[in-house]
């Protein structure tokens, strides 16, 4: 379960202050697919690097399956990335120079598995992406929607109890979207938590649970909704 | 993870060859800089005897003047009179004991047409080549009894033998010298100790001589010394015995003591005889004699010109200022890469994993960067021995041995990852989101 309670992230630089994020607070139970959305500059990002630990938060609490993320240092943080979180970008963020076999060995590295493993690993995740017959291949061989499924096969290579993706279909024209998140559906279908941040509402409504952010808030539902209510009532 | 490292090191190096060569030009051209004056001093400061460096000492006596040290402070004479050499040599009170000096003679080859040429001899004693461990090809050298003698007998380096005699065995030969036949009893195997430190007068670079001969013969044949001849009074009486009998100094001489207990021994037997000079009217200055390892006697004698060591400072310097360079393009690479670093802070790593990679890169940098500049030294040593190709002893200073190439690659390693710890640290400070986020 991912938790986090009155949760505020503030920018400062010498003359400005700037809050990303204010009381921001929310329970993500296991096995939910949360949509997130909200205008540019929301907040949207920040909380998404938050929640997967590549961000300090200013003040609240985070717990990731009961344990307070805010105390960790950053060898504990790593393990914990490694270990429960995985991640999908907009721009896939595949290292270049290296294969389809070797970007999604990446983080099976860090967690220390011997050669058998990661190879059982990397295939099968591969295989579930359908590009078990392109291990061999470099990035820049393949199309934009083959890349993110060699992000995502990177992403489940470790078996994380959570799927964090930021905009997984910004760069795919509609059917590679579509593909994509069919993809997405069918892992958290198999038991993985995915949380999605995206500004396409079409594609958030695909999520069981829509969270929507302005001003580093959150709210269950669009403001506008709330503004509505109020005016009619 | 090394070997995995290694192979992220490589294929990056592979992905940024332009910046990865420049790094390791950087490297190369301030190793070959550095190592190219640390190899020439390395050579000049060497100790060719070094495995019996606790055994051997030069004799140093103050016979010099009473009001006027032979060097500032109260420095002994760096050689020893005839007077004295011999008598030491006479009392064989060390285990062994070499008394030599070098001379002029006119070497006379065999056959029609040949010139005769003049030549550097050694004479010395017959411990010399036992004393020195000088290797032999041929035959040995004299014994105590021949120097006694007198015997006109000779020992040839390789070369001379060659040049004389060809490649055959020569030993029982017989080489004119100043019209006067000798016999060769040995011929010496490759021996080329630079400097040479059984005599550091003149230039002690050039190598040692290539004949040598009993030292009574050269005395009884009136001999003069070739080498450094000092005098802190002129010598009573005149003619080559007049010379023998004075103050003058122009010998070398060295003892061999194994043990600490054989040095003292020596020491003391020195100062008695000192004392006992002294007694005769000789010895005016206070008792000042030294023993002197070969170690000791090259420090004191300062083999290491004080150029070399400015030298030194200056190329030491360039190594940093190219080092400055390679920190500049490391960090350069640090801004190319932040989204990799990002990424891979995002799918597990820790700063610390991040260093490891990150140092074992570098360390591929300095290996490549330390074989170039193998490749530079070797450049930089060619060049100084065509600046100084009119010296013999050139060769000898411009020689790598296997101890500079290790060193070498050693310091190249160490330099780049002294370089490169500042980039790597701003590498491993790179928040995992902050690149992650504006792509």
């Amino acid at each position: 379960m991912l938790k986090m309670k009155d949760v505020c992230k503030i920018y400062r630089t010498d003359t400005v202050e700037t809050h990303a994020l204010r009381g921001f607070s929310l329970a993500v139970e296991d096995g939910e697919f949360v949509s997130v959305t909200g205008p540019s500059g929301s907040g949207k990002t920040t909380f998404l690097n938050i929640a997967g630990l590549l961000e300090e938060l200013t003040s609240g609490v985070y717990e990731l399956d009961g344990r307070d993320i805010s105390a960790l240092n950053d060898k504990e943080r790593s393990r914990v990335r490694n270990e429960k979180i995985g991640f999908i970008f907009q721009s896939f963020n595949l290292i270049p120079e290296l294969n389809v076999f070797d970007n999604v060995d990446v983080p099976l590295r860090y967690r220390g598995f011997d050669a058998k493993e990661r190879e059982r690993r990397i295939m099968s995740c591969l295989e579930r992406v359908g590009l078990a017959s392109r291990p061999k291949h470099f990035p820049a061989q393949l199309s934009g929607g083959q890349q993110q499924r060699v992000a995502i096969a990177r992403a489940l290579a470790g078996e994380p109890r959570f799927l964090l993706a930021d905009e997984p279909t910004g760069n795919l024209d509609t059917h590679m979207a579509d593909s994509v998140l069919d993809l997405l559906k069918e892992i958290n279908e198999a038991g993985t938590t995915i949380i999605m941040v995206t500004h396409e509402l079409t594609l958030a409504d695909r999520a069981n649970r829509n969270l929507f952010v302005r001003d580093g808030e959150i709210h269950d539902e669009p403001p506008e909704l709330h503004l509505a209510a109020a005016a009619t009532a | 993870m090394l070997r995995y490292y290694l192979k992220l090191g490589i294929l990056s190096i592979r992905a940024n060859w332009a910046l990865s060569a420049l790094m390791v030009a950087a490297i190369a051209i301030g190793i070959g800089a550095c190592m190219t004056i640390v190899t020439v001093r390395h050579v000049m400061a060497d100790n060719p005897i070094d495995h019996k460096n606790e055994q051997l000492f030069h004799v140093q006596l103050d016979n010099w003047n009473p009001n006027d040290p032979y060097e500032e402070p109260n420095e002994p004479p760096e050689q020893v009179t005839y007077l004295d050499a011999t008598a030491l040599l006479e009392a064989g009170r060390a285990h062994r004991q070499v008394i030599s000096f070098k001379s002029d003679r006119v070497v006379q080859p065999e056959g029609d047409g040949v010139l005769p040429f003049q030549e550097v001899v050694r004479a010395t004693s017959a411990d010399f080549f036992a004393m020195f461990d000088v290797p032999f090809r041929y035959g040995a050298g004299w014994d105590a009894a021949a120097d006694r003698a007198g015997e006109k007998v000779t020992v040839l380096s390789t070369p001379m033998h060659e040049q004389l005699f060809g490649g055959e065995d020569s030993t029982g030969r017989m080489l004119m010298m100043n019209n006067e036949p000798f016999r060769v009893v040995g011929v010496l195997d490759d021996w080329h100790p630079v400097p040479t430190f059984y005599d550091l007068n003149n230039n002690p670079y050039q190598g040692p001589e290539a004949i040598y001969t009993p030292f009574s013969l050269a005395v009884t044949g009136e001999w003069g010394s070739s080498g450094n001849n000092s005098c802190w009074k002129p010598p009573e009486d005149g003619g080559y015995e007049g010379y023998l009998a004075s103050e003058c100094i122009w010998i070398q001489m060295w003892v061999e003591l194994p043990t600490r207990a054989d040095k003292e021994a020596y020491a003391q037997f020195l100062d008695d005889y000192v004392m006992e000079q002294k007694q005769l009217g000789r010895f005016p200055r206070d008792l000042n004699n030294r023993l002197s390892t070969p170690e000791e006697w090259m420090v004191n004698r300062e083999v290491v010109d004080d150029t070399v060591s400015v030298l030194l400072a200056l190329s030491v310097l360039f190594l940093v200022v190219c080092l400055l360079n390679t920190i500049g393009l490391l960090l350069a690479r640090v801004i190319r890469r932040r989204s990799d670093i990002s990424l891979r802070r995002a799918l597990g790593a820790s700063k610390a994993a991040l260093f490891r990679q990150y140092i074992v890169e570098a360390g591929l940098i300095g290996v490549a960067g330390g074989l170039a500049g193998i490749g530079m030294t070797w450049l930089g040593l060619r060049g100084i021995e065509n600046v100084f190709a009119d010296y013999d002893f050139i060769q000898y200073l411009v020689t790598m041995d296997w101890q500079m190439v290790g060193l070498a690659v050693l310091l190249a390693i160490v330099s780049a990852l002294g370089a490169a710890l500042y980039p790597i640290w701003r590498a491993c400070s790179v928040s995992p989101a902050s690149t992650l986020r504006i792509q």
